[in-house]
């Protein structure tokens, strides 16, 4: 085991009394409690930590935070336990962490694809979309694989996740972001209003950059305790949630915040069935933002070699991690915060060969001479050595230039304020020249930033700014105003402000084409030149040919410094090129987050019947309608569909069959105005339907088109029991309650849904009759008592019953409407009676062939909303002698009339033995090029013994007895034109 | 997720709600007395205005009640939301 050679003897968070083990590419290396995996691997020199993305060029950890590019890293737990592309600098150390680097094959040392970097002068920005144009055929089979091969970061985990993900739901007054200086104080001084806060960030430890401020006083006390008073004093308000290891991902409107919060990852072993994580949703009366700011790197040749990071970086794993990131260290600089790091760094006994600034001479350049630093000003920067690591730097200054060795480079460009979140929740960002820094400007939701996020960089201003923010929100989600607190008193050693560099820095060799701008995505200088050289002046177009600030940068490193690469080569100044979109998530969150309990069974849940568990008993095949599980059809003795289905169809016809059509819209209309509802809202007309009797109705939407159907009983002068198809049931309802709400609330008409409330037993056959009768009370079913088409209140088996005497199959039937708690015991009863006379239990689509057989339409599949009643067969079902009714001006339109229109027709193929298509088109002899119609149901009927198909034909009912054809891949196959009806064309069947 | 004040229920998340296009569009009395016209741009026809746009809401999930707000198109911020039958509010600018 390697332990940890770059460790500091004393200092940081971390704790040294617990040691912490674990490994990374195979190999075993130790840890403290308190670090993260980025910072354990520096503790033990480890810097190379993954290959880059496209030029497979070795990578090194470059941050500490979110803002990491280069540290993606596996973590397995077990087989179904492992998690791509984590950011090393933000996993949580927990003893016998098992981590691997990404992108090599096989290994970081030795990766094959780093072939690439020496051919990369072929791949620049948009190559995929140049070379990969011709042959067509070549993509599909040469190129998309290799390139998907090579492509993407990580590898997806195989097994399904076995870790749970809880959701929470969260109001609250003041919902703070960040708990860096401007953060902590704005939740302290929204809290002192009496306000309900959250206060969240992203890393396991609250206090943002005050966790490394080691050379900073607040209030006459080390930052450290005053940040633990701080915390202290937050955790002991009831009024305050504290959420650390909490990142805000997203801003979504009406301050409506997404919050991930980790739950178990930093821990070795979590107890059985706790959530992994849990999505906060976070309705927050006001926000702060107080995301911070994020140091830029600087742009030169060869800067992204191992060893290469951020200066604040450095020092945060220095003052936190009590880690040193080198031991002879060369600091470029366009920003004060380079000296600060070199005073740090030197102060721990590390060697800073040289800090080279790009920018002239200075105050602070003064105070490091004399403190003994080496300080290069006007320094241009022109390259990098180093295979693994990172070696040498070449600098010129004075016109001198000098090579120095080193074993880490740190860069400090300046700081680029996070306005993510402020951005996505569609606030305006206004360029600050002094700055040089796009800053919020004008909200579009109730929030705020405070400090260093809206440019507020030193620390003071930053408390001071928090506490305004945090005094101001709570008083804006209606709070009393209380006076701002006085500004804390802070001794910083050395402070820094604004400022540094934009665009790529000064170098004397500009010939040498990889200066980095984008280290996750392998964007360099030279891309985005190319990209403004070839025409693309939107940064949203450069942004895409380039793929800068993709991926889980975001924008975060990579986006000003693209900025000013093309302000410059396109002479505009930064506000004029404007800025890309920031998008959600701010730093990627796990789909299992995002998904919680909405997995498996609830992802979608399934509608059952109170004949549901009999189907199953009875070995039915199921199939989806709707969220519906519906019976398909009952096959025995290892049937196939087409067996069961001739035999389900033969045993209607001949004896006796049941189905269960639960599923089946109802809605009870009830009301003085009923009837007149029902006249206005269907075509048909409902006035004379005496009490009794049910009617076929069929409903148009207002453009005339056929929009749902079903059997209509009249139960009382005022009362009407309406079906509607399965999937229409609930637009149906919602249909008639919007005409009834908004355009007819003269009509005193209640609506109630009983889709649920009733079980609905279909007995179809010639045996129908005998099967039921014995188990009816008080209803006499003989013909001329209850007649095809009836309805009555009943009893069976001792229940509470409406029958309908209707038929859906064309022959005798029933169907048989129970409450669905006795659904069960009903169909049983009703089975066991059936026994007697060959009873089969059919599915939906013996249902479908029977209806066919007979030419009834199934909304959806004869029907596409551009079918009239007309063209489906159905106008006689109008009621002409209305005024009015939904859809009825529709259907007086030129087009609705056209005798060209397609009409409902049947078809039957030359060879009987031939099923055509659903969906087939349909053309004529003469003119095969022009479709005339499709196919939209075809069965092979076992009681006709040939195929059979509807269809949808221009001109249909004027070509009967026509030939058509229909094209198919394998030949036309020649059809005769029929009448829809194809058995029993009287319909005496359902009159016996 | 828009927070959707319904006039009858109060302040409830989007996700209660249905939307139901433009508001105000009523039905015509006697459609038979239209021309296809005027029949076509009462079907058709609607407003996609950038900024305030009176439309209709259900709240399905539920009072199941429908009414009409005023939204912003370009904020998607309710400035009101009011009663069947009732006018448009007036709302300053």
């Amino acid at each position: 085991m390697t332990t940890g050679h770059f460790r500091t003897p004393s200092g940081g968070r971390i704790d040294r009394s617990r040691p912490l083990r674990f490994s990374f590419d195979g190999r075993s290396y130790s840890g403290f409690e308190g670090d993260t995996v980025a910072s354990a691997l520096l503790a033990n020199g480890v810097h190379l930590v993954g290959r880059s993305f496209k030029y497979h060029r070795p990578r090194g950890i470059m941050g500490a935070g979110p803002d990491e590019p280069n540290a993606l890293i596996g973590v397995r737990r077990d087989q179904g336990r492992y998690t791509p592309n984590l950011l090393a600098t933000q996993t949580e150390l927990y003893d016998g962490l098992d981590a691997v680097s990404q992108n090599r094959h096989p290994s970081l040392e030795k990766d094959r694809m780093a072939v690439n970097d020496r051919f990369s002068r072929f791949i620049p920005a948009g190559f995929y979309y140049k070379t990969f144009m011709w042959p067509r055929k070549a993509w599909d089979r040469l190129f998309e694989p290799r390139i998907r091969a090579a492509a993407g970061l990580g590898i997806a985990p195989s097994e399904s996740d076995p870790d749970s993900y809880a959701q929470r739901y969260a109001h609250c007054d003041v919902l703070v972001i960040g708990a860096g200086p401007a953060g902590l104080t704005a939740a302290m001084e929204a809290a002192k209003s009496g306000a309900q806060i959250i206060l969240c960030d992203d890393r396991a430890a609250m206090g943002g950059s005050l966790l490394a401020a080691n050379q900073v006083t607040i209030d006459g006390a080390p930052a450290a305790r005053w940040l633990a008073g701080m915390l202290d004093s937050l955790a002991g308000m009831a009024n305050v949630t504290l959420l650390p290891r909490t990142s805000a991902f997203g801003y979504y409107p009406h301050n409506w915040i997404g919050l991930a919060q980790k739950l178990t990852d930093h821990l070795a072993d979590a107890a059985p069935g706790q959530p992994r994580e849990r999505l906060w949703q976070v309705r927050a009366k006001q926000v702060v933002i107080a995301a911070g700011a994020i140091e830029r790197p600087l742009v030169f040749p060869d800067n992204d070699r191992p060893g290469i990071m951020l200066a604040d970086a450095a020092r945060t794993y220095l003052q936190q991690y009590g880690v040193e990131v080198g031991r002879k260290v060369v600091i470029v600089a366009a920003h004060d915060n380079g000296y600060r790091t070199a005073h740090e760094l030197k102060d721990a006994g590390i060697d800073i060969a040289a800090i080279a600034d790009i920018r002239g001479d200075s105050p602070v350049a003064a105070r490091a001479r004399q403190a003994g630093l080496r300080v290069l000003t006007n320094a241009a920067i022109d390259g990098t050595t180093g295979k693994l690591r990172v070696a040498s730097i070449t600098l010129t200054s004075g016109g001198k230039r000098e090579t120095f060795a080193c074993d880490a480079v740190l860069m400090a460009g300046g700081f680029t304020p996070s306005v993510h979140l402020f951005s996505q929740s569609r606030g305006k960002l206004m360029w600050n020249e002094d700055l040089q820094a796009y800053l919020p400007d004008q909200s579009a939701e109730a929030e705020r930033s405070a400090g260093a996020c809206r440019g507020h960089f030193a620390l003071d201003e930053a408390l001071a700014d928090g506490a305004e923010a945090g005094r101001s929100a709570a008083e804006a989600a209606g709070y009393p105003f209380r006076p701002a607190i006085i500004p804390l008193a802070c001794a910083v050693a050395h402070p820094v402000g604004g400022g540094g560099h934009i665009g790529a820095a000064p170098t004397s060799d500009p010939s040498r084409p990889k200066a980095f701008v984008d280290w996750q995505n392998d964007v360099t200088a030279a891309d985005i030149l190319l990209a403004a050289r070839e025409g693309f002046l939107s940064i949203e177009h450069v942004k895409r040919y380039t793929t800068t600030g993709m991926a889980t940068d975001q924008g975060k490193l990579s986006n000003i410094n693209a900025l000013g690469i093309v302000a410059e080569a396109t002479g505009r100044t930064i506000p004029e090129v404007g800025l890309t979109t920031f998008r959600a998530p701010y730093t990627p969150i796990s789909f299992g987050t995002l998904a919680g309990r909405a997995r498996r069974d609830l992802l979608d849940p399934a509608r059952i019947t109170a004949i549901n568990d009999w189907a199953i008993e009875q070995g039915a095949v199921f199939e989806d309608v709707g969220n519906w599980k519906r019976a398909h059809f009952f096959p025995k003795n290892g049937e196939d569909l087409h067996a069961s289905v001739a035999r389900e169809c033969l045993a209607v016809r001949e004896s006796v069959g049941i189905f269960d059509a639960s599923t089946l819209g109802k809605i009870e209309i009830v009301g003085p105005d009923a009837a007149e509802f029902m006249n206005r809202f269907y075509v048909n007309a409902w006035t004379k339907l005496g009490v009794g009797k049910c009617r076929y109705g069929v409903l148009l939407r207002e453009d005339g088109f056929v929009l749902d159907d079903g059997v209509v009983g009249r139960l009382a002068p005022d009362r009407f029991h309406v079906t509607t198809t399965t999937s229409g049931a609930a637009r149906v309802l919602g249909m008639m309650e919007d005409y009834l709400q908004t355009e007819w609330s003269d009509l005193d008409v209640w609506l109630t849904s009983t889709t649920e409330q009733w079980s609905v037993i279909a007995v179809q056959g010639p045996k129908a009759r005998e099967v039921i009768e014995p188990l009816v009370q008080g209803l006499d079913l003989s013909p001329d008592a209850f007649p095809h088409m009836s309805i009555a209140d009943a009893r069976i088996c001792g229940v509470p019953m409406r029958l309908m005497r209707v038929s859906f199959t064309g022959e005798l039937g029933f169907e048989v409407n129970v409450p669905s708690g006795y659904g069960a015991m009903v169909w049983q009863a009703i089975w066991e009676r059936g026994q007697a006379h060959d009873m089969v239990a059919y599915g939906t689509e013996t249902m479908h062939v029977l209806r066919a057989e007979k030419g009834f339409i199934i909304i959806g599949q004869e029907t596409d909303g551009t079918v009239t009643p007309d063209d489906a067969g159905l106008a006689w079902a109008i009621g002409k002698a209305k005024p009015d009714f939904v859809g009825k001006r529709s259907l007086a339109r030129p087009a609705m009339t056209d005798p060209d229109r397609k009409q409902l027709v049947g078809l039957l193929t030359r060879d009987p033995r031939i099923v055509l298509e659903e969906g087939a088109q349909i053309v004529a002899p003469a003119a095969e090029d022009r479709s005339i119609g499709h196919v939209t149901s075809a069965y092979h009927s076992s009681v006709l013994g040939k195929s059979i198909a509807l269809a949808m034909v221009r001109a249909g009912r004027a070509r009967l007895g026509e030939r058509l054809e229909v094209p198919m891949p394998g030949g036309s196959i020649a059809v005769d034109v029929v009448a829809p009806v194809f058995f029993d064309p009287k319909g005496d069947r359902v009159n016996v | 997720m828009l927070i959707i004040p319904c006039p009858y229920c109060g302040e409830r998340p989007e996700l209660e709600f249905s939307y139901g296009g433009q508001a105000h569009i009523d039905r015509p009395l006697a459609p038979s007395d239209l021309s296809d016209e005027e029949w076509n741009s009462y079907l058709y026809v609607r407003a996609n205005p950038k900024g305030r746009h009176a439309e209709r809401w259900r709240h399905i999930h539920g009072c199941a009640r429908f009414f009409n707000a005023v939204r912003d198109t370009r904020t998607d911020h309710i400035l009101a939301t009011y009663k069947v039958g009732e006018p448009e509010p007036e709302i300053p600018a």
